[in-house]
């Protein structure tokens, strides 16, 4: 097997509060190659963000605490790295956009002096050479303008040409990797598709992989090409993007799949959603987190966490549906889902093999 | 950004305007005059009055007054006299001045280096010990803690001159017992501002640039938590210059502020009218300069 860039085993955190441990992450092994994007899906408080701010060296600590596991990238344990050492990585090798780049750009700061701070940082240049890197910058993303807009602060540029200024402000070292967290969920429709395709151009320009976060199965649809779908600081299903769009096999993924609104849906359909909320964290169902919320849950889902089951091409998926004695129940659950594939008419139309 | 700084200006000559309104006429509200004295015979009472132009209707009284303060006349003392209310602000007014300013000063520098510390150590021993500081600053005003530090250190040490003005050594107890209550003031408000600024995105995106804590707080937070503070800095200015009428008192500091007590007491109108007057410009200046400050460091107002 190859070198992963970023390989994460077991990785688990918790948040020690006054109310006691809370378990965000609980034991999720994942990884990344080169040249690659991979998602992490889930709704909120599924522990993704906090997944990609550990692999970073960004969690508050306390009250957020590492309770097991590794992190290595390119061969470094990152979590076993000085202060320092970790802070060279930071923004230089790995670096981070966010959701909101409006509350996430330094209101009083110019967004060229923002973009060219982490080059400074990490390439000791002075303030000219890092000016020439920025105005660069500014034209590989297209930006207009960049010689008067260099010196404009944030309020003064739109949503759109914000999230490009982050963009540029977290590639300008030409990272090895880039977490992308919600990177478009603030921004509007027709402005996400442009940052998405302006993402995916610079990855291969930069020769940068990404970890994007997101709860918008559209915008993974267009980006990832493998899929890691969360719930509960469990991964409960992987594989490739291909794999879990037409051929998914955990019902939380079905559920996901069909909460997203359609523009052809009929317009008699009832807007799907997944009943019940997530579980509580702080004390973790000892079996199946989704079993609470599960159309096909049976007693031993509450009980025991299941196993992975692997599928073909490294799909894999951790439910009792999968095991021998659930041979009926899993039959039912198919028919289902082709039902509904065909209710709304397009999924599973590559055959749910 | 010139029509907002003409529009402040407006503002603050009318503030000016009715502060000198309602002074005048608070003043006369004042039971008696400067010249009842039993053991002066009414008939020359009723001269002196006459020759300072009190016998007139109060409207007409300020009306005069008015139109000689358009002038930059602020009269002559009737205590004093001879000497105008100018030359006395102009051989005063340099000590109070020069004794607020080291106050301000030191009081700005060491406030917000405490309320940085307090934020960055919050809720660890610094912050504490520094919190219990502030709230003793706040609670102890100038009267209490002025002659008990000029006991300590002036009587008992004898480390500090007790009194007077002009030497660095007895500049240095009035400075910091004027200074107490801003630099409380300051760590507090300044802990409060980073607090705020500290869990704002945009340091997040500061650490995730690889920052080290140190440079995070100068680079980032610094600046942001300074924007609020700028509001605070004209009440401060304030309050410094006010406080220096009980702190020239307790250390015989020949300043404004004895006269402007002198001036109440002996009810001398025109010293009255002129020391307000004078403060209160000063004061309304100094909060136009925070406002225009402000929009130089936030560049989000400057659009508003």
């Amino acid at each position: 097997m190859t070198e992963h860039i970023l390989d994460v085993r077991d990785l688990a955190v918790s948040f020690f509060t006054y109310a006691g441990e809370v378990q965000a992450v609980r034991g999720i092994t994942w990884h990344l190659d080169r040249h690659e994007t991979v998602a992490l899906v889930g709704e909120s408080g599924c522990g993704k963000s906090v997944t990609i701010q550990t692999v970073m060296g960004l969690l508050q600590s306390p009250p957020g605490r590492v309770t097991g596991g590794s992190i290595h990238f390119e061969g470094l344990d990152m979590l076993k790295l000085t202060p320092r050492e970790l802070r060279s990585i930071q923004g230089n090798r790995m670096s981070m956009i966010f959701q909101d780049p409006l509350s996430y750009l330094n209101p009083t700061m110019r967004v060229g002096e923002q973009i060219a701070e982490s080059y400074r940082l990490h390439h000791r240049v002075n303030r000219r050479e890092a000016q020439a890197k920025v105005r660069e910058m500014m034209e590989l993303i297209s930006f207009p303008e960049p010689e008067r807009n260099m010196r404009a602060f944030p309020h003064q540029l739109s949503g759109g040409m914000r999230q490009r200024i982050m963009v540029a402000m977290a590639l300008i070292c030409s990272p090895g990797i880039l977490f992308a967290d919600e990177p478009t969920t603030a921004l509007d429709v027709t402005i996400q598709a442009q940052i998405i395709e302006l993402m995916n151009e610079l990855k291969e320009k930069l020769d940068t992989s990404i970890v994007l976060i997101t709860h918008d199965l559209g915008v993974v649809a267009n980006m990832a090409e493998r899929i890691y779908v969360m719930y509960a600081g469990k991964i409960v299903e992987r594989g490739s993007a291909a794999d879990i769009f037409y051929r998914p096999r955990h019902p939380y993924t079905w559920g996901l799949l069909q909460s997203v609104p359609r523009l052809d849906a009929r317009q008699d359909r009832v807007f799907r959603y997944i009943p019940g909320t997530p579980p509580d964290l702080l004390n973790p169902p000892a079996g199946c987190p989704f079993a609470a919320r599960c159309p096909y849950a049976c007693r031993a889902c509450a009980a025991y966490m299941p196993e992975e089951t692997d599928f073909e091409n490294a799909h894999a998926c951790r439910c009792w549906l999968y095991h021998e004695g659930a041979e009926e129940l899993r039959k039912k659950a198919e028919a289902d889902w082709k039902e509904q594939g065909k209710e709304v008419g397009s999924h599973g139309e590559e055959g749910a093999s | 950004m010139v029509r907002y700084v003409l529009k402040r200006v407006l503002i603050a000559l009318l503030t000016v305007f009715t502060l000198a309104t309602v002074t005048f006429f608070l003043s006369k509200l004042l039971p008696g005059d400067p010249f009842m004295n039993e053991k002066i015979p009414t008939s020359v009472q009723e001269k002196q009055r006459a020759y300072y132009g009190l016998d007139r209707p109060v409207t007409e009284q300020y009306l005069i007054y008015m139109g000689n303060l358009v002038q930059g006349d602020l009269g002559t003392s009737i205590k004093y006299v001879g000497r105008s209310v100018w030359d006395i602000i102009r051989e005063f007014f340099p000590v109070s001045a020069q004794l607020g300013l080291i106050a301000l000063v030191f009081a700005e520098i060491v406030g917000l280096l405490f309320g940085i510390l307090c934020a960055q150590y919050r809720n660890r021993w610094p912050d504490y010990v520094l919190m219990v500081f502030a709230i003793l600053g706040i609670a102890l005003p100038s009267m209490v803690i002025g002659p008990l530090i000029r006991y300590l250190f002036g009587v008992q040490l004898r480390w500090l001159p007790v009194g007077g003005w002009g030497k660095p050594e007895q500049m240095l107890m009035p400075a910091f017992v004027l200074g107490l209550g801003t630099i409380a003031g300051n760590t507090r408000s300044m802990r409060a501002c980073m607090l705020a600024v500290i869990t704002q995105d945009y340091v997040k995106t500061a650490r995730a640039k690889g920052m080290s804590p140190l440079r995070v707080v100068m680079k980032h937070e610094l600046k942001n938590s300074l924007v609020p503070m700028l509001a605070n800095l004209g009440p401060m200015i304030a309050g410094v210059l006010m406080g220096s009428f009980v702190v020239e008192q307790i250390f015989v500091i020949p300043g404004l502020g004895k006269h402007f007590v002198n001036a109440v007491s002996t009810l001398d109108y025109p010293l009255i009218m002129g020391l307000t007057i004078f403060y209160g410009t000063f004061l309304v200046v100094m909060n136009l300069l925070v406002d225009i400050l402000y929009g130089w460091v936030d560049p989000r107002i400057r659009v508003k």
